[in-house]
């Protein structure tokens, strides 16, 4: 059982609050102690995660779950979903628009970079009804 | 961690009790409490801007008097590069060096000279393939610990490269015992300091054990005596003073940028001001910025020239530096300054000691505690009414919520929450009086 569980709403296309919500999940960490290591991949993947969930998606939420052993980030959204995930997974790989990239973002790194940071990635996805992503991160090391 | 520490202190008799400095801590390291502001040691990172914001002039400095110089037998002055922004019409840096000679000082040494080896330095270790990306300056204190209290992930990036004072204060040691004779403890380097964080990186050195600079004096503090003393510069003196050994680019030093022109990198990024600095290490935390090789941050607006103890405004400070810039022979640090010039300073060049967390967002030792401490706040901001007007004391509603859990304040300093229990109990009051009428 979780001991700790947040959900922050993140809206399509609204770059006004893009970001509010993997900071304050970076505060929380902050705040629990949980190790710079860990707080620091932590906060890529969940920026990457906020924002595709910006860019890419029709809106969903970010959910942060803290467990006695791992810290659990769970990206839902309600579309449009990915036709070829692993296409999706490889680097450089974007379906970003020009104008979004004009802002910095959508280069093609980011579901590649979130798998990289987590210890755990698992990425399920249907055209149509939308992508869930879920990392976990071991807040213990591995004996 | 002791208070004598930090640099940044309350002059009691004159704090008002407002919440000018409450608003403006950028760590919210400051309460309101008993009427007088109070400043939380561990959250404190010197930045000063409570000394710049603060009406009643209550919030001070702590550096060394003019008189402390009189410990050592032979005297050195070490001039921040910040000073020359501080004069009108000063087209030769060599008046200063002669009004600091005049003000009792055996020798002056250019901190630009320090700023030369730190730039050199600094491009080597760019150049190295294990360098971590960005590399972060280390030459402001405050934008250190910083880092060591709200961004602990990127210890790891700061550049191990002692500051410009420190490499300007052992180079200036070991060449005025070599041309005097003097024995190294004979000698006092003061730095002649735009900010307090500079004073506590001297008492309590980031990245290294000891400093090589025996105390700290106020721009402020010597401004009168030194105006003077460069009138009387210009009409009388006309001894014969060695070329000033430093580069343009060394004395850029003093303003926002400067540090990123003298590296010559090209993917370098300077920001000033500490709230600016918090958020784009922010970004940098989320690898926003990877192709970034250097950051340089700087606590105060402007960079050095707008620190928080000088006498001249900012923009006409930082218009000068560029002005005595531009005037100045242009010479790459790369060529003036040899890895042989560095290599001289061996052990004091590098860091010694590693750069600690300083664990003050955590609130409770223990997870599990933590996480109940974290509900319980939640629980009682919701209860708060989100207006962040610090009247309790604390900051914002948020701050309030987490000093209650820690024991620090109670629900009954929220004037808000007060007033409602006011008027809760008066209506209580009303329903006896009604119900026991005879």
């Amino acid at each position: 059982m979780s001991i700790l569980k947040e959900e922050f709403n993140v809206a399509k296309m609204d770059f006004v609050t893009a970001g509010e919500a993997s900071a304050q999940i970076k505060r929380i960490l902050k705040k629990l102690g949980v190790d710079a290591g860990v707080v620091r991949r932590l906060s890529i993947a969940c920026y990457e995660a906020e924002i595709n969930l910006v860019i890419h998606s029709d809106g969903g939420t970010l959910s942060l779950e803290v467990n006695p052993d791992d810290v659990v980030l769970i990206s839902k959204d309600i579309g449009p979903g990915i036709p070829d995930i692993e296409l999706a997974m490889s680097e450089g790989y974007s379906t970003a628009s020009d104008d979004v990239r004009m802002m910095g973002f959508g280069a093609g790194m980011g579901l590649a970079n979130m798998a990289r940071n987590a210890d755990k990635f698992r990425i399920e996805s249907k055209v149509g009804e939308g992508t869930l992503i879920e990392m976990i991160f071991n807040l213990k090391q591995e004996a | 961690m002791a208070t004598n520490l930090h640099s940044v202190r309350l002059d009691k008799g004159k704090c008002v009790g407002c919440t000018g400095c409450l608003k403006r801590c950028p760590t919210e390291a400051i309460r309101i409490r008993k009427g007088k502001a109070t400043i939380i040691d561990e959250l404190c990172i010197d930045c000063g801007e409570c000394i710049r914001v603060c009406k009643q002039h209550a919030k001070i400095a702590v550096t060394d008097p003019l008189s402390s110089i009189n410990r050592y037998k032979y005297k050195i002055a070490l001039p921040a590069p910040a000073l020359y922004g501080q004069f009108k019409r000063i087209d030769d840096i060599s008046s200063i060096t002669r009004g600091l000679l005049r003000m009792g000082f055996n020798d002056v040494f250019d901190v630009a000279v320090g700023a030369d080896l730190a730039s050199r330095a600094i491009m080597e270790k760019l150049k190295s393939p294990s360098c971590p990306k960005p590399l972060i300056s280390s030459a402001c204190p405050a934008v250190l610990r910083l880092i060591q209290v709200r961004f602990p992930e990127l210890i790891d990036n700061v550049v191990d490269v002692r500051s410009p004072m420190e490499l300007a204060a052992t180079r200036a040691r070991s060449e005025f015992c070599k041309r005097t004779g003097a024995k190294p403890e004979e000698v006092g380097c003061f730095f002649i300091t735009p900010c307090a964080s500079k004073a506590t990186a001297i008492r309590n050195p980031i990245g290294h054990t000891k400093s090589a600079v025996n105390g700290a004096i106020s721009i402020l503090e010597i401004y009168g005596l030194l105006s003077s003393q460069l009138r009387r510069v210009k009409s009388d003196d006309h001894d014969e003073i060695e070329p000033h050994p430093c580069t343009a680019l060394g004395i850029g030093w003093a303003r926002t940028g400067g540090e990123a022109l003298a590296i010559e990198e090209e993917e370098a990024l300077a920001v000033d001001g500490i709230e600016n600095v918090s958020r784009v290490l922010e970004q940098i935390e989320n690898d926003r910025l990877p192709e970034l090789k250097y950051f340089e941050g700087l606590a105060c607006e402007g960079g050095c020239v707008g620190g928080p103890i000088v006498f001249e405004n900012m923009y006409i400070a930082r218009n000068r530096i560029r002005q005595l810039v531009v005037n100045l022979p242009k010479v790459k640090v790369s060529d003036a300054v040899s890895l042989d010039d560095v290599r001289e300073l061996g052990d004091e060049l590098c860091f010694d000691a590693p750069i600690r967390q300083i664990e003050a967002m955590k609130l409770d030792s223990d997870f599990s505690a933590a996480v109940k401490k974290l509900d319980r706040i939640e629980e009682i901001r919701k209860k708060l009414p989100g207006l962040d007007c610090g009247s309790c004391g604390s900051p914002t509603c948020q701050a309030l919520a987490e000093d209650i859990v820690g024991g620090y304040a109670k629900e009954m300093d929220c004037l808000f929450l007060l007033k409602a229990r006011v008027s809760e109990m008066a209506r209580q009051m009303v329903e006896i009086s009604e119900l026991t009428r005879e």
